[in-house]
């Protein structure tokens, strides 16, 4: 199992959804992000007052996926979240150990 | 430390500059002191001591009879009354809470709304007898107080105010109304200096100081004359004028409170914004105004509130207070757009913020002048306001090195004296302007030099800054030695909502 962490621009959320439920995905968890990348900020300017805004708004999604769907998880991502343009976000897999679900005390694959 | 000393500096070089003024022009007003003496007697049996009150119950039986007011004028003052009011509680409030952090927008609506409160009781009680009756140049007396004789219960009769027109009046307990939301809008407007740190007993403690030892007198220096009916026969001028407020008789014009109003607030900004010091982590944090939408509607409750506090300090529904909301209107159009043009030169981009600090800008500026320049001075004022105050909230700002958090200084000084002096400039007859009434016995109008009025109005800016300054330095002083001016670092950092109202603006 794997738990896929992707950092996307907010206006992409909506397609990605429709992509991973698309192949099957049963369930992502959603988090409004800031961070920075390579993408610079914006200044932002108040009467006299200037602010460099340094961390710009992102889209967090959490999915755990079988082993054998996460190849293409990763491509529908991929190709739902691209606009060409710097600070697209990034994608991370990391190994899940375990995963509980609370209702029934499924284990493993069986839970998610 | 090295504020304090700017500070100081700045005070000792505008009180040299005033006396150095006042020298120069103390012939006027010597040479007809003799004269006020002689007369005085005559005109204090033909007016009765209140302020612009004539027509009082007690009239004395030899005068005409008793002008009665006109349903018009009373409609027009009690609407006008009332969106001053709306000018303040909703309109400043929303305007400047918008502009703070969200942690403090509670705290900034509260400070305005109990300012607004605090000044209107302390107004009848004894804030309209300081500024509205005979006493000095300087402050009126305690004839007033409670609003004495305003209304006599016994005989159901209501005490009439003057106007500017000769023979028209208007009940004075409306006029007291009227001038009690100027007050009460002139204090609020100090709360956007110090807006984000300053404890609310703090706030209330300066607010009863400074009304009462600057904005009272400085009201009875700018406004308090004896009326226009009082001027029956040339013997008595001299006797009337020198029984009105030293600014009125040096003949400085301000229509609806340029110096009563935003020079003075400014000025009492700017010196607690000194004594305060900046806000915990000010140039280091984004302090960025949490809500621009809130903003925008205050600024436009205030445009609208304007027309009643400019066109109806004509103090009647007639051709001068058309003229005032015309003024009210362009002028405050042309600063919306000279703000953001100059914004969209020098930056690149307009912004909302900048549209509604024009807007503001242009209203301060043309409150002076509003019934007394002309079509084409309106719009001048208007346009010179917008981009003089925005150099005012960035240029002049970085100068002061004051963390004036709303920029009351910047807009309501800058453009306040922007607009007193143009307001001499624009005046003229020969720019357009309405004039002023040279002779208040025939109430003939013709104009003074343009030199000449507009050093009036700077001898009026400047003693308006001097007066305010200084009052407001002490009173903070005195604030600071009883109960402290400022929240703990660490209600700051919490924000002025929890730490000083228990309270949180947006629940989650």
């Amino acid at each position: 199992m794997k738990m896929v962490t992707a950092i996307v621009k907010p206006f992409k959320l909506d397609e990605v959804r429709e992509a991973l439920s698309g192949i099957g995905v049963q369930g992502i968890t959603v988090t409004e992000v800031k961070g920075f990348g390579r993408q610079k900020g914006h200044t932002e300017l108040y009467r006299g007052a200037e602010y460099v805004v340094d961390f710009l708004p992102k889209v967090k999604i959490e999915a755990a996926v079988d082993d054998s769907l996460v190849d293409r998880v990763l491509e529908a991502i991929e190709a739902s979240a691209r606009t060409g343009k710097i600070g697209d976000g990034k994608i991370f897999v990391t190994t899940l150990e375990q995963v509980v679900r609370i209702r029934t005390g499924e284990t493993g694959k069986d839970a998610l | 430390m090295t504020n304090m000393k700017k500070l100081l500096s700045i005070l000792a070089l505008s009180l040299a500059a005033l006396s150095l003024g006042t020298s120069a022009l103390a012939q006027t007003p010597a040479a007809s002191a003799p004269a006020a003496e002689a007369s005085a007697p005559a005109a204090t049996a033909a007016v009765t001591s209140t302020a612009a009150a004539v027509a009082a119950p007690a009239a004395d039986a030899s005068a005409a009879p008793a002008p009665v007011p006109n349903k018009g004028d009373i409609s027009w003052m009690l609407v006008s009354t009332l969106l001053v009011i709306m000018m303040a509680v909703p309109g400043l409030a929303l305007f400047y809470g918008g502009l703070v952090r969200s942690k403090n927008i509670l705290s900034v609506l509260m400070q305005v709304f109990v300012t607004f409160s605090l000044i209107t009781v302390l107004w009848v009680v004894y804030g309209y007898s300081l500024a509205f009756t005979e006493g000095n140049a300087f402050v009126g007396g305690l004839d007033r107080m409670f609003l004495n004789g305003v209304f006599d219960p016994a005989t159901g009769t209501f005490a009439m105010a003057a106007t500017f027109s000769k023979g028209v009046v208007i009940p004075e307990i409306l006029f007291v109304a009227f001038q009690a939301t100027f007050a009460a809008l002139t204090c609020s407007l100090i709360v956007g200096a110090f807006a984000e740190r300053m404890k609310f007993s703090a706030v209330l403690m300066f607010m009863v100081l400074w009304f009462t030892f600057s904005y009272a007198p400085i009201a009875h220096m700018v406004w308090f004359w004896m009326g226009p009916d009082a001027y029956t026969s040339k013997e008595l001028v001299d006797g009337l004028n020198a029984k009105a407020g030293l600014i009125w008789q040096w003949g400085a014009l301000d229509f609806a409170g340029g110096t009563v109003v935003h020079i003075n607030a400014a000025v009492a900004g700017l010196v607690g914004a000194y004594m305060i010091g900046k806000r915990v982590g000010y140039g280091k944090e984004s302090m960025a105004p949490h809500s621009l939408p809130l903003t925008m509607v205050g600024a436009a409750l205030l445009w609208v509130g304007w027309f009643g506090f400019n066109a109806g300090s004509a103090l009647e529904a007639g051709n001068s207070a058309a003229l005032a909301f015309m003024n009210t209107f362009s002028a405050t159009a042309a600063a919306v757009l000279a703000w953001c043009a100059a914004e969209a030169l020098m930056r690149g981009k307009a912004s909302m913020l900048g549209a509604a600090s024009g807007a503001v800008a242009g209203l301060v500026a043309i409150t002076p002048a509003a019934g007394n320049v002309g079509i084409v001075g309106a719009l001048v004022i208007g346009a010179v306001a917008g981009v003089a105050c925005l150099w005012g909230v960035s240029a002049l700002k970085k100068m002061l090195g004051a963390d004036d958090s709303l920029d009351v200084f910047g807009v309501h000084g800058v453009g306040g004296i922007v607009g007193a002096l143009l307001t001499g400039v624009f005046n003229n007859q020969a720019l357009g302007g309405p004039g002023l009434v040279t002779d208040w016995v025939t109430a003939t109008v013709g104009s003074n030099g343009i030199g000449a009025q507009v050093w009036i109005q700077a001898k009026a800016v400047l003693l308006t800054v001097v007066w305010s300054g200084v009052v407001s330095l002490i009173a903070f002083k005195l604030v600071d030695l009883t109960i402290g001016l400022r929240v703990s670092e660490e209600d700051e950092r919490e924000g002025l909502d929890i730490a000083s109202h228990g309270e949180t603006a947006y629940n989650k």
